[in-house]
């Protein structure tokens, strides 16, 4: 089946009984039981709903991975990921990470005694480099937030699997319909579920989804223990936001494409970081390992009231946190998605006071780009 | 203000532009900001959203708390409570506890390196002797799972303040209207919100109330940097549930008093525990500390051939895991709710092969006496 169809049929639907085309919403907290020595396939809601299974089967499906799972948030997906290491290992994670996960791993994470590197992942004998007796795994996102960086994930893939390593990417800016990282060796893939697999920036959600059935195990004991799981009306939402994944993605990215051309010759911006554009550095390696360049981009601009009058005066897009939904959401990575860096940190990294990050919508292009117009020209 | 008014009124009053008496659900990921550098108090739902607020601080007032948090599960909420803890750090845990906490402290946490000591917790003097000088934090649930053991809260977050150590209370069973534990002393309380404050069996859901304002911060930190938070529809759904808390509770007990009484007199069965019986051991101190007794009871069979009859063949009390709910449920705790606990410990703590667990519901007493009734006696039924 190709992806498209997938999409509307990938799953089989639960309710054979009825016939609904639409997965019901279990809102039920536990499953009475027929028989005292083999319990039914469901006994309580944490360890198993039929409808966030449904939705955990159609991310696994479509990440090609053997298990999947839904968690309340893209971090409760990330922590309950770390959970699989002890104290004393060691992670090597690309320096521009998100940074709700740079905050878990520099406090909570490091008081549990879990290490952590982070490198310029574009580098491949950077991330080499950083790799210790007691590294376990490889944390990626490509392309990076905020600043699109690219990493070679088949390199990358090489590299651990040569040193017995873990390789974990986030893939929320892609999604599976540009990019499976399991396909290309990856071990774990997660997601901030909140952006374009679901979509309509109305549910809070992670996913992880592992390659290997017992990978996918031991994250299913975490998911249980833990207990972070995605609630059942959730769930749904999900579901129905998943069927339009690929329409959307495809205008999203064809707008995105526009406003980045655009961008590149405006005045007022002095860079673009967008995979799509040629100049990117990462732009060929990117290619050759995704179907697309995603639909979120940022700029610099020329000078911090620039910056300012844009977030204030935009009309269209929303300024707020988060990205991937229908509605374009502009946003200031210093002081939102990287506000949980200290500053020196971010400087390092490049996250200027004057970048900010669009996530295009499905509004039409020319109107974001004359509202934006219109901010910038004051 | 009386706790039944506080909850009937969870949410009222927040929703000042239309008048709505509920709270909105909130089903929004992210919130406009007015400016750079501005924001409505709301930016990120996973680091607040209004309906998750409305809950919230309804927990937060029916505890007398400074502040409240929910979570995607009780376990969630327990899991992120332990993010409070260190490397090196020892815990006292009630032996007899939930065995998904069991799992959790013993599977995930001891490889973090946090220690735990499991004890009788209605015994004071015993907690008093696991005290150690690495010991922060006594986990305790005030009425045991699954045998009703009780705990003096008060005495032991009097011992936990004497020492430097922070009492964490599981109150699931008994709820803030039957045992306000931040009243008696404890720092924080914790329910699997999927019992009895949503009361339906329809939600799975964590809730804590912390006391103390900089405790609640550490605490909103590992909520937000973890993650596990509750979503608008089920925050939506455990405050429609609260709201009828404290009648659901009331006839509850009724039912559960009338049939531990029952249990009590059949001959089939060997023992009953529940507290509200005057011969239970932790009776006299609930009386005195608490409002109640609440609804769930454990009995054991004269033998273990029993124990499936009764679950097979029980007609309105369903055969499932969880409590707490309208709708009465019965569990086999050796192998359901506490499996993860090792055999010897089941054991000797008397989870045995003929222990069996009743969440009472709010149907009619006489129907689920008549319901237990036709399932102890042999054959098929009609």
């Amino acid at each position: 089946m190709k992806f498209a169809t997938d999409l509307i049929h990938g799953v089989d639907p639960i309710d054979a009984e009825h016939g609904s085309v639409s997965h019901p919403i279990y809102l039920s907290s536990t499953f009475a039981q027929r028989s005292m020595d083999h319990f039914g396939r469901y006994d309580y809601a944490r360890s198993g709903n039929p409808t966030r299974e449904a939705l955990e089967e159609a991310v696994a499906g479509l990440e090609k991975g053997a298990a999947g799972f839904a968690f309340a948030s893209g971090m409760a997906a990330i922590a309950s990921t770390f959970l699989l290491f002890a104290p004393g290992d060691h992670l090597v994670v690309c320096e521009d990470v998100y940074g709700g996960t740079f905050r878990l791993l520099s406090t909570l994470f490091k008081g549990w005694g879990l290490q952590a590197t982070f490198v310029d992942a574009t580098d491949n004998a950077a991330i080499a480099a950083a790799i210790r007796p007691e590294t376990r795994a490889l944390y990626l996102e490509t392309p990076s937030n905020p600043l699109l960086k690219v990493t070679d994930l088949t390199a990358a893939v090489a590299l651990a699997r040569e040193k017995g390593l873990l390789t974990i990417v986030d893939n929320t800016f892609m999604t599976p319909y540009l990019q499976r990282p399991l396909e290309l060796g990856c071990d774990i893939v997660l997601h901030s579920g909140t952006k374009f697999l679901n979509g309509h920036s109305d549910v809070i959600c992670g996913f992880a989804v592992a390659r290997e059935a017992e990978l996918g195990q031991r994250l299913r004991f975490i998911q249980n223990a833990f207990g972070a799981v995605l609630g059942p009306q959730d769930c749904w939402l999900v579901l129905r936001g998943l069927k339009t994944l690929k329409v959307r993605m495809e205008e999203h990215q064809a707008s995105a494409g526009k406003i980045a051309a655009w961008l590149e010759q405006c005045k007022d911006v002095v860079r673009v970081y967008y995979p799509g554009l040629p100049g990117h550095p990462g732009y060929e390696t990117h290619r050759g390992q995704a179907d697309g360049p995603g639909a979120v981009l940022s700029f610099e601009l020329a000078t911090f009231e620039q910056t300012r009058r844009l977030c204030e005066g935009v009309r269209l897009s929303a300024f707020a946190v988060s990205l991937g939904g229908v509605e374009s959401i502009l946003s200031y990575p210093a002081k939102m998605s990287h506000a949980a860096m200290p500053p020196a940190e971010r400087e390092a990294r490049g996250i200027k006071e004057t970048l900010v990050r669009l996530s295009v919508g499905l509004e039409d292009p020319d109107d974001l780009i004359a509202d934006m117009e219109r901010c910038l020209q004051g | 203000m009386d706790i039944a008014t506080t909850a009937a009124q969870i949410g009222l009053e927040r929703e000042t532009r239309t008048g709505a008496v509920t709270v909105p659900i909130y089903q929004t990921a992210t919130f406009r900001h007015p400016g750079l550098g501005l924001s409505t108090g709301y930016d990120y739902s996973r680091s607040g959203n209004p309906t998750r607020q409305a809950l919230e601080e309804g927990i937060a007032a029916l505890e007398g708390g400074s502040r409240g948090f929910a979570y995607a599960s009780g376990m969630a909420a327990i899991t992120s409570l332990m993010f409070l803890f260190e490397r090196g750090d020892h815990l006292i845990v009630t032996e007899d506890l939930y065995g998904g906490s069991y799992r959790l402290f013993e599977k995930l946490f001891r490889q973090f390196g946090l220690s735990f000591s499991y004890v009788d917790t209605s015994d004071v003097e015993k907690v008093k002797s696991e005290i150690r000088p690495d010991t922060r934090a006594l986990f305790v649930e005030s009425l045991t799972n699954p045998l009703l053991k009780a705990a003096d809260v008060e005495k032991l977050a009097a011992l936990c303040k004497e020492n430097g150590m922070l009492c964490i209370v599981d109150n699931t069973f008994l709820t803030p209207y039957l045992l306000r534990c931040l009243d008696l002393g404890a720092d924080i309380t914790i329910y699997s919100g999927s019992k009895y404050l949503a009361g339906h069996n329809d939600t799975v859901c964590g809730v804590v109330a912390v006391k103390d304002a900089a405790l609640a911060e550490k605490v909103y930190f590992h909520q937000n940097g973890a993650g596990a938070v509750l979503g608008p529809q089920d925050s939506w759904l455990t405050i429609r549930g609260m709201k009828t808390l404290t009648i659901r509770m009331d006839r509850q007990q009724e039912n559960a008093l009338v049939l531990a009484r029952w249990l009590e007199g059949h001959p089939q069965v060997v023992k009953v525990h529940y507290p509200g019986l005057p011969g239970h051991p932790g009776h006299e101190l609930m009386k005195s500390r608490g409002k109640g007794f609440g609804a769930m009871i454990a009995f054991e069979v004269t033998e273990p051939e029993l124990v499936e009859r009764l679950l097979m063949k029980t007609r309105v009390i369903s055969f499932a895991e969880s409590l707490g709910g309208v709708e009465s449920l019965i569990t086999y705790p050796k192998v359901q709710t506490h499996a993860d606990i090792e055999p010897e410990t089941l054991q000797r703590l008397g989870i045995n092969d003929r222990l069996l667990r009743l969440s009472v519901g709010i149907e009619d007493k006489d129907d689920l006496i008549a319901d237990l009734a036709q399932a102890f006696t042999k054959g098929e039924d009609a």
